[in-house]
């Protein structure tokens, strides 16, 4: 009895075996109508959380538009919380691909969270769509699947300087910004395109990322006309109290971090003033944003900042990609190759396309900070068309020169 | 004897065949990173544990031999030399951490370390041209020991396991020769000791390097592993984690801070994908640990077992648990 229950379960295992030996081949030919597997790494947890719960928010918008379905392939979404820190955003990644198994990851969020996980990524071959600045992933070090939809860390400065320059007349700025590598970058772009433009850069101040009181720094504001911020997350919100507070009048202009449409509800009167660049705006005047816009504050209560459009948008451009590859991903190298060739008209932020190492070429909108009827808005003053992370530079000597830093372009003394 | 000996064998066999019955390569990853944190948590737990001392300020040692293998490795140096240089620079910071901290005890040595981790944190992200700064350090291969890469994810495992059970046999046999029991003695009587001849300085500057030596390889592991290093792992939340496992899992035992280090790597990476709150789930097992077992889990297991036992056969009520004073 027992021995026939063993060969009974030898038989079964061998079948078993033999029908998963003969199951793994044909498996790709399956795989069309299986789900698309969507991961998110995005940060829940911690001093990021904000940006990352919007991050959030703004792909399941995008999923609810689509009713959970790109090119006819139902669509799996799975959300991952790196704790903004490096070694958990590879453990996570590692979840998403090994575990997961997922077609395309959206994120992550900071820049050192995006380095820590780019070769795996690349290993791999999962496309990756992040919002995350770190210039040298499309420029010096570029990731054939990375895609960079929302902006460079220098890509509003440049604009953002012209603007100061020529449409604000300034001519001596300080610049500060946290002392991290996307500061350094937002700060060194604005700093080149606005010396180029016949300005002057006095001083460059770095506060720690994580500083309690900004009033010593701002205490070294001094000798200009005009200030530049590269704040990001909630600091924008303390350094403009404290500058106001400290009675300094010079205009300030930001990038798209430092005059968030998301800080709004929390900005006061100190705020009033503020210039930003930002490649999206929340007054940009669309039908496809207005149903952005009106669905974000149905479902969340809240209007949607630079974090949440730029995941939207990520998103669309994934569902776009994957509509050009006819819904199919089992190729990554020509699902990526579809991806960079997305080039949508209408998004949130207007029309987006790609260069050819993956990084967005859009609009970018500067914005001025005004009161009506009592609430804080940012209106958009100018817009600059189809602006590349290069601007208006060769992108060959662009790339020659050094990655923008701390010490990178020096201070003129 | 079979009772000691049987349960240690089912681990090390469960340990050995583990990437066969898991259940795909993450979950090999997530035992892998759980290996190298209780090899970190074990070095902690030779201070912290037997030695009395609780240190802030290990995981700046721990990222300082990540960073040291990061920066050779960009330098062109080979792995071997890396490694050697990275356990090298671990054990003289630890000697020098030692010398500075081994000055008081107590808040006093809580507060140095934690200064201590706070400077090599504060090198790590403003020392851009070795470190970085917070771009960090990438490290673009694993090494191939006997021709074997360690890229691939079993094989690292492997690699982490024998490393891990060298270590575990070392603290086990630190802790029962004349060295560790000196610590230990330093710990609870140290003018006791110090009036027997013992030189207390001496026993705990000792202990200092092994811990360091534990830490660094834990290091070296940690960065061969994520292939990434950047200020973060630095920071004083990394030290704290890792004496949170070593105080949930039971100080001054061999197996407490495996178990802690299994239980916050295991709720940090794995649960957290089902509960967003992980955190939150996190403290609260903490308060649960502190309050329902205050020695820790592995010794608090051990005594409720004893308890349970104890009901039921009364005979052997006699035996009791060897408590610390």
């Amino acid at each position: 009895m027992s021995r026939k229950l063993t060969r009974r379960q030898m038989m079964a295992a061998t079948a078993a075996g033999a029908a998963a030996a003969t199951f793994k081949f044909p498996m790709p030919a399956i795989a069309q109508a299986a789900p698309f597997k969507l991961g998110l790494l995005t940060v829940k947890t911690g001093p990021l959380a904000q940006g990352g719960i919007q991050m959030e928010q703004g792909v399941v918008t995008f999923l609810k538009e689509k009713n959970y379905t790109f090119a006819g392939r139902k669509v799996d979404f799975i959300s991952a919380d790196t704790g903004g820190n490096p070694a958990g955003t590879k453990t996570k990644a590692q979840e998403l691909i090994e575990r997961d198994k997922v077609d395309a990851i959206l994120g992550p969020l900071a820049a050192f969270e995006l380095l820590a996980i780019t070769d795996y990524v690349r290993d791999q071959k999962t496309p990756m769509l992040s919002l995350a600045g770190a210039e040298d992933m499309t420029q010096r070090r570029p990731n054939p699947y990375f895609l960079r939809p929302a902006a460079s860390s220098s890509q509003a400065m440049h604009p953002m300087a012209d603007f100061a320059a020529k449409e604000l007349k300034l001519k001596r700025v300080v610049t500060i910004s946290e002392d991290f590598a996307f500061g350094h970058e937002q700060m060194g772009g604005f700093q080149q395109t606005f010396e180029e433009a016949g300005g002057r850069i006095v001083n460059k101040i770095w506060p720690p990322l994580v500083t309690p009181d900004y009033t010593p720094f701002v205490a070294q504001i001094a000798d200009c006309d005009g200030v530049c911020q590269g704040f990001a997350g909630s600091n924008p919100l303390r350094f403009m109290k404290t500058y106001a507070a400290a009675g300094l009048k010079y205009p300030v202009v930001s990038g798209e971090t430092g005059g968030d449409d998301a800080l709004l509800r929390s900005f006061g009167d100190e705020a009033l003033g503020l210039y930003s660049c930002c490649p999206y705006t929340l007054d940009h005047n669309t039908d496809s944003n207005k149903r952005f816009v009106a669905a974000m504050v149905k479902d969340y209560g809240v209007e949607p900042g630079f974090y949440a459009a730029g995941l939207y948008v990520a998103a669309a451009v994934v569902a776009a990609g994957l509509e050009k590859s006819g819904g199919k991903t089992d190729d990554k190298e020509a699902f990526v190759k579809a991806l960079k060739a997305v080039d949508l008209k209408d998004t949130p932020r207007g029309p987006i396309k790609f260069d050819h190492l993956g990084n967005v070429v859009g609009d970018f909108y500067i914005r001025h900070l005004e009161k009506v009827n009592g609430k804080l808005v940012n209106k958009t003053i100018k817009t600059y068309k189809n602006v590349s992370q290069f601007w208006t530079y060769d992108e060959k000597k662009f790339l020659q020169q050094p990655v923008y830093s701390r010490n990178y372009p020096p201070l003129k003394t | 004897m079979i009772a000691r000996t049987l349960p240690i064998a089912v681990a090390v066999l469960a340990l050995l065949t583990l990437p066969l019955w898991i259940g795909g390569t993450y979950y090999v990853n997530v035992t892998s990173q759980i290996l190298f944190y209780a090899i970190f948590a074990l070095g902690l737990n030779v201070l912290a544990g037997y030695g009395g001392l609780v240190s802030l300020g290990h995981a700046g040692l721990f990222g300082i031999s990540s960073y040291v293998v990061g920066y050779m490795l960009q330098l062109g140096y080979g792995h071997t030399a890396a490694i050697l240089m990275a356990l090298a620079v671990g054990n003289v910071s630890m000697a020098i951490y030692a010398l500075l901290s081994l000055r008081s005890t107590g808040i006093g040595f809580i507060m140095i370390t934690l200064a201590l981790g706070q400077i090599l944190w504060g090198l790590a992200y403003r020392w851009i041209s070795v470190t970085g700064g917070d771009n960090g350090i990438n490290v673009p291969t694993r090494p191939a020991p006997f021709g074997l890469s360690l890229a691939d994810s079993g094989n690292f495992y492997y690699a982490t396991l024998v490393v891990f059970l060298l270590s575990v046999i070392a603290v086990a046999i630190f802790a029962r020769s004349p060295l560790g029991a000196a610590l230990m003695g330093t710990r609870d009587q140290p003018r006791r000791m110090n009036a027997l001849g013992y030189h207390v300085l001496a026993i705990r500057f000792w202990a200092c390097l092994f811990s360091g030596l534990l830490t660094s390889v834990s290091g070296i592991l940690f960065v061969y592993y994520t292939q990434f290093i950047s200020p973060q792992t630095l920071a004083l939340t990394s030290s704290a984690e890792v004496l949170l496992m070593v105080i949930s899992g039971g100080p001054g035992t061999l197996l407490g801070p495996i178990v802690g280090a299994g239980l916050v790597v295991v709720v940090k990476n794995v649960v957290s994908g089902f509960i967003e709150r992980w955190n939150f789930l996190l403290g609260a097992i903490f308060v649960a640990i502190v309050i329902l077992m205050p020695e820790g889990l592995v010794p608090g297991t051990v005594r409720l077992w004893r308890l349970a036992t104890r009901k039921r056969a009364p005979a052997k009520a006699e035996i009791k648990t060897e408590g610390k004073p």
